[in-house]
């Protein structure tokens, strides 16, 4: 019998680490990237790329990630900054983790599209490790659509970069192997987003804490052509899902709210944000995660993917992101929106009151937040989420009766 | 009271005093003001177009308004920028410009325009990837587009002669500012740690033109003085910004002497020297592009422990202390790497985490004392 997209994945992920040891091993060069980054300029030279912030991720979801922040913090990093970064600059001093390792890199490759504190974190491992740092600026997009001279400044950097990776490898760029790797992540990144879109049946044949693990997944192996095939795969299973009618869960186990989970997950803690929500039978139906690694150009097109990595939503103004997301409500459906306020992430975080405001105005449907922290298991609370859960689920029901009432 | 009390005086007055000294410095020049928020902002298009660019580097105010945009992590220096925003503080404002430089930043260009609708926003997003060939014309650019954006709010037409002189006379303001540092480090009597940081502030609320010859005036008559001994240590000070105001005043009683500066609102604003060649818009790039050691411009290396090494070594000094602005994500980023190359040349290190809204100091009172005296 073949295997199930769910086998493969744990296969893959297994796979990804294991190789990046062996590569190492090997005598091949190793990238540190971001995780949102133009991978496809690594992967086309045949460097091996891992990712940091996944790595932190599975590590904390393990349930190890305490030693590694007491490691940084012993070194003089605030514990008011990105909790990535701290288990990372930990990683970087003990380099062994019991949950998984990665192997020390000859390079940093780093792609601001997600925050400026990749760029202060990517620095300080190039000076630390004395090794060349290759950074991707994407200007803040305070402006819907990115003026001309970013895109020109975007290119011009890939083209920097494509230099810098030159003459680290000592040979010169690939560019046929480019366009291969190119159309590869344009493949994964279709099939990705076409599987969470599926989330739009009713019920979601999708669980978004399942999301979550696939998209541990397509964060490191959008370049590879074993990613697109799971993704593919992945996708094939949801639609035979969403055809029979099938829901999230088991049998029985009924879909009763639909949200979206605004933030990153709380690996430290996904135990319990899992257990409380599927309690009161909410799942996560979708978040702005499928959008996040749908990074879609014509191959060949640098402008075009200068634009797709610039518009990644973080870096986008409130205006796009809110709208955004008051699409998501009513293409999915969505009952209510969970924001993460995430201790973490202040760029994240610092608009999350605007967007509450603005999507109940948009679409009606009821908010909450809860703090937490994707890395640090010290900042969550159990019954701070717990009661704001069911405040949402007070609210979602209201507003259920409301329509009911309309509806009659 | 001589001259250079009076200069002194009138000074620290302002920098104390800042929204009645903006309101004076309008009156007195017949211009209005734009507030420019920390970092970086171009100052001298501002200031070309006939207005009085302001700084904007918070306060002491109790959280309210603010408290519907921005969580209680927020960096106090912003999130006070945005209460007072909110509570029409800065209504006489023509325009506030934002430098995107860092995450909060960013989030604050976009509240701004919600929660202070009232006074128009420019943002500019200033190049990271300083060593790519291509953020010369980036910059450039974003230079020309926050100047039509200027135009636009005030009506006014912003010409490049205009700018030309701006930036010459910005040139010369630094420069004075680059001989004030080192003069003012031969009279740690006359200029303590904190008329030194109330000296550099007051540039903030006055026509640059007006303000460097004020600090002419200080220069000049210091060096007429006999140099004069600290009275206790002296020290590097590296950090956003030399407040809270408290702060100095225990460094004072201690004896303790600032000689030199790397802070955000300080000395960073002035230490890089302007490129001789090119046009106006390749002169004002230039001085973001050779910044060195700041830690809101990325470097390919950090630089900023070795120009630390090297501040201590040149001038003298006994230490560094570090002004961490609670929730400052940049400065933070960047401590752990300078400490350690700081504690491997041996140099003690005073680390102060600070915010403008602190109430309490014995603390920190208790941790400076024994400092001054372990040295
Ligand atoms: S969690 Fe936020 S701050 Fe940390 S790396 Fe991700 S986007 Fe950046
Ligand atoms: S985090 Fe630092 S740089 Fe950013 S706004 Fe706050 S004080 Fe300024």
């Amino acid at each position: 019998m073949s295997k199930t997209s769910k086998e493969l994945l744990n296969e893959l992920v297994a796979k990804h680490y294991e190789d990046a040891a062996q590569a190492k091993k090997d005598g091949k060069l190793v990238a540190w990237a971001t995780s949102i980054c133009p991978q496809e300029l690594l992967e086309a030279m045949d460097i091996t790329v891992v990712y940091p912030e996944n790595h932190a991720a599975a590590i904390a979801a393990r349930k190890h990630s305490q030693e590694f922040l007491d490691q940084s913090e012993g070194c003089g990093y605030s514990i008011d900054i990105c909790s990535y970064a701290r288990v990372n600059m930990g990683y970087k001093d003990i380099q062994y983790s019991e949950a998984a390792n990665i192997p020390m890199p000859d390079m940093v490759f780093c792609c601001n599209n997600i925050c400026t504190t990749v760029a202060k974190w990517y620095e300080n491992l190039a000076t630390e490790l004395n090794i060349p740092f290759i950074l991707i600026d994407t200007p803040f997009n305070h402006i819907y659509d990115a003026p001309a001279h970013n895109i020109e400044y975007m290119r011009n950097q890939i083209e920097h970069a494509i230099h810098q990776i030159e003459e680290i490898c000592g040979r010169p760029y690939d560019y046929e192997r480019l366009t291969e790797v190119m159309k590869i992540s344009n493949e994964t990144a279709y099939w990705w987003r076409r599987a969470c879109f599926t989330a739009q049946a009713m019920p979601s044949p999708l669980s978004g804490f399942d999301m979550f693990n696939y998209m541990a997944l397509v964060v490191c192996i959008r370049g590879k052509k074993e990613g697109r095939d799971l993704f593919k795969l992945w996708c094939e299973e949801l639609e035979a899902k969403a055809a029979e009618g099938k829901g999230p869960w088991k049998e029985g186990e009924e879909e009763k709210y639909r949200v979206i989970w605004d933030g990153i997950a709380c690996w430290a803690n996904l135990s319990p944000t899992y257990k409380i929500l599927k309690k009161y039978g909410i799942n996560v139906v979708t978040s702005l995660y499928p959008d996040a690694w749908t990074i879609l150009y014509e191959t060949n097109d640098i402008e075009g993917m200068a634009k797709a990595y610039t518009y990644y939503h973080a870096n986008r103004n409130v205006d796009y992101v809110a709208a955004t997301k008051s699409q998501r409500v009513k293409d999915f459906n969505v009952d209510g929106v969970i924001f993460h306020s995430n201790r973490s992430c202040k760029l994240m975080d610092f608009t999350i009151y605007e967007q509450q405001r603005r999507i109940t105005a948009e679409t009606g449907v009821p908010t909450v937040v809860f703090d937490g922290d994707m890395t640090d298991p010290r900042i969550f609370s159990e019954a701070q989420y717990e009661t704001r859960i069911q405040a949402l689920v007070e609210m979602m029901e209201e507003n259920k009766k409301k329509k009911a009432q309309e509806g009659k | 009271m001589s001259i250079i009390t009076k200069k002194i005086t009138k000074l620290e007055n302002i920098a104390l005093n800042p929204a009645k000294a903006v309101a004076e410095s309008c009156k007195e020049t017949g211009k209005e003001a734009v507030g420019c928020f920390p970092i970086y902002t171009p100052e001298e298009i501002v200031y070309a177009g006939g207005f009085l660019p302001v700084g904007m580097w918070g306060g002491k105010k109790e959280f309210k308004e603010s408290e519907a945009y921005l969580q209680g992590f927020c960096c106090s220096i912003i999130k006070t920028n945005v209460e007072l925003g909110i509570r029409g503080a800065y209504n006489h404002l023509k325009a506030v410009i934002i430098p995107a430089l860092c995450d909060t930043l960013k989030c604050i260009v976009e509240n701004w325009k919600i929660a202070v609708p009232q006074v128009p926003s420019v943002a500019i997003v200033y190049p990271q990837n300083r060593w790519a060939a291509g953020s010369q014309e980036y910059l450039i650019a974003e230079y020309k587009r926050v100047r039509s954006e200027l135009e636009k709010i005030t009506g006014v037409l912003i010409t490049e002669t205009a700018i030309e002189q701006a930036y010459e006379l910005y040139e010369e303001y630094r420069a004075v500012m680059r001989e004030f540092t080192e003069v003012a480090a031969k009279y740690p009597q006359t200029i303590d740690a904190k008329k030194r940081h109330l000296i550099i502030k007051a540039g903030y609320y006055m026509d640059k033109a007006v303000y460097k010859e004020d600090v002419k005036c200080i220069i000049e008559e210091l060096k007429k003085m006999p140099e004069e001994k600290a009275k206790g240590v002296k020290v590097v000070a590296t950090g956003l910004i030399g407040e809270p105001i408290e702060v100095l005043d225990i460094f004072v009683e201690n004896g303790i002497t600032v000689v030199a500066d790397d802070l955000a609102q300080e000395s960073r604003q002035f230490r890089t020297v302007g490129r001789p060649e090119g046009t106006i818009w390749e002169k004002m790039a230039g001085r973001i592009l050779d910044q060195r050691g700041c830690t809101f411009l990325a470097e390919q290396k950090k630089s900023r422990g070795d120009m630390l090494i090297n501040m201590v070594k040149n001038t003298g000094a006994e230490a560094v202390v570090v002004m961490m602005m609670k929730f400052c994500d940049p400065e933070e980023f960047d401590y752990p790497v300078y400490k350690a190359q700081l504690e491997k040349e041996g140099i003690p290190i005073l680390y102060l985490e600070v915010d403008q809204q602190m109430e309490s100091f014995e603390q920190l009172r208790t941790r400076i004392q024994s400092f001054a005296e372990m040295l």
